[in-house]
């Protein structure tokens, strides 16, 4: 794996940050991006995202360790001397200039002939649907139009790398998700490089190639979306990505690729091995609400327990059941809203099932 | 369509009444509020600078001492000799103004205007006892023949008008000749023009001075963190808690020839005992203190507005390729001028009517306006002159406001 990252586009080899000596903000970072690839950094809040993308655009240094763009190392390149395209959340146009000159500003400091200036800004300014917006102060804009000018100019000068810093954050949903869209198209139209910061886990699965889970410094899983949702490798990455039922118990039996797991009340699961230390070793079992079966033909599922309904809520489409069983009062069930899908009633008590290799048996909690 | 009724309350009031009724209560409230503040600005303020204005074009003195001349003067035509009437007019106001003990007043205020009026009025008095009866236009002229001259009564005529422009013209250095132009005084009397504009040239050099030396201080505090700008920010302030005076006068201790700069530069051996430089009590030493005296009046505007630059945009120069050099240059510099013009309208403002200290460490060459119109407040009292050269700073200053306001923008000014 290593010497897949040091061939990387863009890599960080064992990086570690840190802010005042004591703590590390960033912890052994080993990370390849490949070349064209739109990758989301993704993780909670204060997990240390901002810090690795500020090291990749140079206004943090790296404590140790290495980061290289393109096959050189830019640990002592100067930000100026990165080419590397920054959206940052807060849009950082400068509000003195006109749009138009927010663009040019770029390629005027790179010392670019002023009639390729005009035309490479007319086209930026055409990419981002702001042709006739090219007079205006950035005071005159709303948001919306604000983050396109910051992306255009993010991209006007045809950066190596672009990084974008939450750039969405401060859109409202219906805004978000048309920008994440027209983010993701000019993307793919200009088949440049995308490091990109998110909190908002739907977010990094719409728009990415692939997504790098991160949680308190550590790089968590690196994958793309469907693998990510499908197949997280340990119980953070499985919680923070997607809805989730958990069982914490202890691996009885192992065999090739399944384990029989006993819960604390006594429950007997079989589940999938993905990240346990074997028998008699801890583990959180993860299943997805939409894995779920409610009464399942006999033989179907070679799980099936008895619950009861605790709580029903019509969400159009599918009924959300909140369920106890085995324990685990939070139990969620997602019944999708079909032709002949069973009616519960809360208070009753129902049998529910689910395969084995949809339940999958996860590092346990420290 | 019929007309909706009017909306009435529970208690039968029509709703817009009761509105305009809770309305009119909160806008007494309001204005009971600001009402003290109010009338401290009007006392303190408008009516100080009102009545200035007021004195700098107020000449009462004939109307107090010969209201009867005035008035006939008033209705003199100017064009010949005035009539027996004026005449006459003319002497009973003067036998009167003689028993009454002013003679000697109008005499000296109207030697201002007409050199030898002096003697002209004195010379009348002793004669006064052989004009007995009509016609005084004879008896008066045989007295003393300037009264037969229409330009020693065109001159009378001016100096008696209500109101003049005579304070005006003298702080600019001009005066009425004998025939009411304006002319200028001779060159040993000239001293204002000069030193408005000495008060002028010393203002824009101590604004440029503390700019050149503020604009890096609030640069550096405004980038640090918190904690140390907040430290440093006190650090500029310091000065305020001691007295303005105890820091003009360190300035003497520190720079006068026998003073602690020469000492220790003669002991350096970088001059001579002989070559003492005589760093106060001229230009500047008022240079010098003034611009450490109004340094804090710069840093503080350029500082809060620096403040408001924020990290991220500098961050943003530097990633689209911008050095620093670039990145100080096209964003934070033209980010940083308004601070620049508040600051710089500040201390300009300051500087013009600056007093205290040009007048302890000027000597002759370092003083400024504002020490002759103390001199005039105080010892001369001579106040219609000192109110006109007031008015002519405060003009000034609106002027420059004005300027201000067509070139950066008023509303562009901020003070934190
Ligand atoms: N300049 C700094 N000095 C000291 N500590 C810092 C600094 N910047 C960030 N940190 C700390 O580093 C950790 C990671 O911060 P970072 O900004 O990278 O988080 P993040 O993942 O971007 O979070 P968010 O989603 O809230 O933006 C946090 O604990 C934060 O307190
Ligand atoms: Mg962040």
């Amino acid at each position: 794996m290593s010497t897949s990252i040091s061939d990387a586009y863009v890599s960080f080899q064992e990086v570690q940050k840190s802010y005042d000596g004591e703590n590390l903000v960033v912890k052994d970072l080993n990370l390849g991006v490949e070349r064209g690839e739109f990758m989301t950094m993704l993780g909670p809040s204060g997990s240390g995202k901002t810090t690795c993308l500020m090291m990749l655009a140079g206004f943090e240094t790296a404590t140790s360790g290495e980061i290289m763009l393109d096959g050189t190392g830019i640990n002592n390149v100067p930000p100026w001397k990165r080419d590397i395209g920054i959206v940052f959340q807060n849009y950082a146009l400068f509000p003195h200039m006109t749009v138009r000159e927010n663009l040019a500003y770029p390629l005027e400091v790179r010392k670019v002939p002023k009639n390729e200036i005009t035309d490479r800004v007319e086209k930026a300014l055409g990419m981002v649907q702001l042709s006739g917006f090219a007079g205006r102060r950035p005071g005159q804009l709303s948001g919306g139009q604000q983050q396109r000018v910051a992306v255009a100019r993010a991209l006007v000068f045809e950066p190596k790398l672009v990084l974008m810093d939450e750039p969405l954050g401060a859109l409202d949903k219906q805004l978000r998700e048309q920008m994440q869209y027209e983010i993701k198209h000019i993307h793919e139209n200009l088949g440049v490089t995308v490091v990109y910061v998110t909190h908002d886990q739907s977010e990094a699965l719409t728009m990415s190639n692939r997504v790098c889970v991160f949680d308190d410094g550590v790089v968590q899983q690196v994958a793309p979306p469907d693998v990510l949702y499908e197949q997280p490798q340990n119980a953070f990455v499985a919680q923070f990505i997607g809805e989730n039922n958990t069982f914490l118990g202890t691996v009885r039996e192992s065999q090739a690729d399944r384990c029989v797991v006993e819960l604390g009340t006594g429950e007997v699961l079989k589940a999938l091995t993905v990240n346990v230390d074997g028998v008699g070793s801890q583990t959180t079992l993860s299943l997805r609400p939409e894995r779920v079966t409610i009464n399942p033909e006999a033989g179907s599922c070679d799980n099936q327990v008895q619950g009861d309904v605790k709580e029903l809520i019509y969400l159009g489409d599918h009924i959300r059941a909140r369920l106890e069983l085995c324990g685990n009062d939070q139990f969620i069930v997602k019944v999708p809203n079909a032709a002949n899908h069973s009616h519960l009633r809360e208070g009753e008590s129902v049998s529910v099932g689910w395969l084995s290799e949809d339940c999958r048996a996860l590092d346990a909690p420290n | 369509m019929a007309k909706a009724a009017q909306p009435i309350m529970i208690d039968g009031v029509p709703l817009k009444e009761r509105l305009a009724q809770a309305e009119r209560r909160k806008k007494y409230i309001a204005f009971g509020m600001v009402l003290p503040l109010l009338i401290f600005v009007i006392v303190t303020f408008a009516i100080p600078i009102a009545s200035m204005l007021f004195r700098s074009v107020d000449n009462p003195r004939m109307t107090e001492l010969a209201p009867n001349l005035v008035q006939a003067l008033n209705e003199w035509d100017g064009a010949e000799l005035p009539s027996e009437e004026v005449f006459e007019v003319a002497f009973i106001d003067l036998t009167a103004a003689k028993e009454a003990g002013t003679l000697g007043r109008i005499a000296t205020h109207l030697n201002y205007s007409l050199s030898g009026g002096r003697s002209l009025i004195l010379k009348t008095k002793r004669k006064f006892k052989k004009i007995k009866s009509p016609p005084y236009r004879e008896a008066m002229i045989k007295a003393d023949k300037r009264w037969g001259d229409i330009n020693t009564w065109g001159v009378l005529k001016k100096v008696s008008d209500r109101y003049t422009t005579r304070y005006f013209l003298n702080a600019v250095d001009r005066d009425f000749d004998n025939d009411g132009n304006i002319v200028e005084k001779p060159e040993e009397k000239q001293i204002y023009v000069t030193l408005f504009l000495r008060t002028l040239w010393i203002s824009l050099l101590v604004t440029l001075l503390t700019l050149l030396i503020g604009y890096p201080i609030a640069y550096l505090i405004s980038t640090q963190p918190p904690r140390i700008g907040n430290l440093l920010i006190i650090m500029v302030l310091l000065p305020f808690w001691t007295s303005l005076l105890v820091r003009t006068t360190s300035w003497i201790v520190l720079l006068q020839t026998q003073g602690v700069l020469n000492d220790i530069m003669v002991w350096l051996g970088i001059i001579s005992e002989q070559g003492r430089l005589q760093m106060i009590f001229n230009l500047q030493g008022t240079l010098i203190a003034m611009t450490q005296i109004l340094l804090p009046f710069m840093v503080l505007p350029m500082y809060s507005v620096m403040k408001t630059i924020p990290l991220y945009e500098l961050r943003a120069s530097q990633s689209l390729g911008a050095n620093p050099f670039i990145t100080f240059w096209r964003i934070f510099w033209p980010r940083s001028i308004p601070g620049i013009g508040a600051g710089g309208l500040l201390v300009f403002v300051l500087s013009v009517g600056y007093y205290i200290t040009p007048a302890l460490v000027g000597g002759s060459k370092g003083q400024m306006i504002s020490n002759q119109i103390a001199f005039h407040m105080k010892s001369s009292l001579n106040w219609g002159l000192a109110a006109a050269m007031g008015s002519i700073l405060l003009i000034a200053v609106l002027i420059l406001y004005w300027l201000y306001d067509k070139v950066v923008g008023i509303d562009k000014m901020k003070l934190g």
